[in-house]
């Protein structure tokens, strides 16, 4: 117990990249999970095909496979449009940039799924009334239909949430120095790898633990208008 | 009241020229064509799937017409096609504009259930008309007090009866101060208990001079109130007149068969 305390700077310092890694993720899955759904929604079958085209393909391609692809390939690619483009010289995809990169592809694809329900439950005659007193889409989206589909999105979405937290332990296999890696390392050289182990899955729980208070309240915040059952 | 070609007369309120809306193969709307004066009360009539909400919904573009022009006090929304030859609106902002002048009440009400009565009618003014939130609330108390539903405003739609959520959706469409308001039969949805309520405000804005189009089956509103009354069959304008002409002395054997049909 006294080792990892000793340690206990490495493991608040992976702690923070674990987190960071997550949110930022998150919030890039947010994004592609709404163009997602949009796109599945769409009137336009090519449209229509190409979110779909996007799922299948996370669903297919094992997630270790796919970071590796954007860690080592990406590099190449990205130099190769800036050279093509004439818009950037040379761009660094560092562990870190993959890690986001690839959780936020993977799980804007679930949450795509997660959106396109929680769109589809919001009430098609509340949409309309929007559209009828002049109201823009995007005012529409984030007057009328944002507000009321983030509650039929919640259960599903925390769930990708703690997936995606979990999943960010994959970027230590491309040497992101996150939670797991720093911890494998200090425990590795101590002989001590189960206590960190420990360690590990005890602050992993007190994440999980805290996002389930903050989701708990956005669901309340949500919950405006709602009949109680 | 009659056919009209593009007319820049600016007492006409509300244009609609041959208008023609097809569903797949399915043509629901076969050519239909009328005209809302300042002070207009056109009723439309007509048995299930005679196009009278299709007709409705086409006039702000919820639905797209196949063909055919609509026009608001002479400014007519202007169409293209896509590649696949199917007709879109050229101008979305303008849609945005001219939806924003015509104001609609739906059969199930649709207010924002996320929001209470007064939510409901100042979201519109302040995010369309662009009014302040003071100023909206000023104007939202006028309206909600004039159809007897400013007690109710901090309510959510979930915890008060149809007629009051249609009462408040007719505020929320008054409130914009529209040039002419649709309504797509208003008390089809309501208890029998809560038609009168609702028909008792309708009528009032009526009375007042307001420009409406009123999709319905009240057979007593439409005779009472409306100033005109067209009576659409499969797609078409099958008659069209003052009410007392249409309900006293209907010339098509289709009207005369739908009215005896319908109690009134």
């Amino acid at each position: 117990m006294d080792v990892i305390f000793e340690y206990k700077q490495i493991l608040i310092e992976g702690t923070l990249v674990t987190i960071s890694l997550a949110v930022l993720s998150l919030l890039l899955s947010i994004a592609l999970g709404l163009m997602g759904a949009y796109a599945k929604l769409s009137p336009k079958r090519g449209v229509r095909r190409a979110g779909e085209l996007y799922t299948l393909f996370v669903r297919s391609v094992p997630d270790l496979v796919l970071m590796m692809l954007i860690f080592y390939g990406g590099q190449t690619l990205m130099s190769q449009v800036g050279a093509l483009t004439g818009l950037w010289g040379y761009i660094d995809i560092n562990q870190f940039m993959a890690g986001v990169l690839t959780l936020g592809f993977i799980f804007g694809a679930y949450m795509s799924e997660t959106f396109r329900g929680a769109i589809l439950a919001v009430p098609s005659g509340q949409i309309e009334a929007a559209k009828a007193v002049g109201m823009t889409p995007s005012q529409v989206f984030r007057i009328v239909t944002w507000p009321q589909m983030v509650r039929f999105a919640l259960p599903s979405f925390t769930n990708n949430w703690l997936v995606l937290v979990k999943s960010t332990a994959l970027v230590s296999v491309i040497g992101l120095h996150d939670l797991v890696w720093n911890a494998f390392t200090a425990g590795r050289s101590t002989h001590m790898l189960f206590s960190f182990m420990i360690a590990v899955m005890v602050i992993y729980l007190i994440i999980t633990g805290l996002s389930d208070v903050i989701l708990r309240a956005v669901d309340r915040k949500y919950a405006a208008g709602v009949r109680k059952a | 009241m009659n056919a009209v070609s593009t007319s820049a007369d600016t007492n006409v309120s509300l244009g609609v020229n041959d208008l023609h809306k097809s569903f797949g193969t399915h043509e629901v709307l076969k050519g239909v064509s009328l005209e809302a004066r300042e002070g207009d009360v056109i009723s439309l009539l007509g048995s299930s799937g005679s196009g009278k909400s299709t007709l409705l919904r086409c006039v702000n573009m919820l639905e797209t017409p196949t063909s055919g022009e609509i026009s608001v006090h002479g400014e007519v929304i202007k169409m293209t096609q896509d590649r696949g030859g199917i007709a879109r609106p050229a101008d979305p902002r303008q849609v945005e504009r001219i939806r924003a002048r015509l104001a609609m009440v739906f059969q199930s009400f649709n207010l924002w259930s996320h929001m209470t009565v007064m939510e409901n009618v100042i979201a519109g003014l302040i995010h369309v008309l662009k009014q302040s939130r003071a100023e909206a609330i000023e104007n939202a108390k006028e309206v909600l007090e004039r159809v007897g539903m400013y007690e109710r405003r901090d309510y959510y739609p979930a915890h008060i009866s149809g007629g009051q959520q249609q009462r408040a959706a007719i505020a929320r469409a008054l409130a914009m101060e529209p040039e002419v308001m649709l309504f797509d039969e208003p008390t089809s949805a309501l208890d029998p208990e809560l038609v009168g309520e609702v028909l008792k405000v309708i009528r009032s804005l009526a009375e007042e001079g307001r420009t409406m189009l009123v999709v319905t089956h009240e057979m007593a509103f439409a005779r009472d109130v409306s100033s005109n009354v067209i009576f659409l069959h499969q797609g078409l304008i099958e008659e069209q007149g003052v009410p007392k002409q249409m309900f006293t002395d209907p010339k098509s054997a289709r009207l005369k068969e739908f009215l005896s049909n319908t109690r009134h």
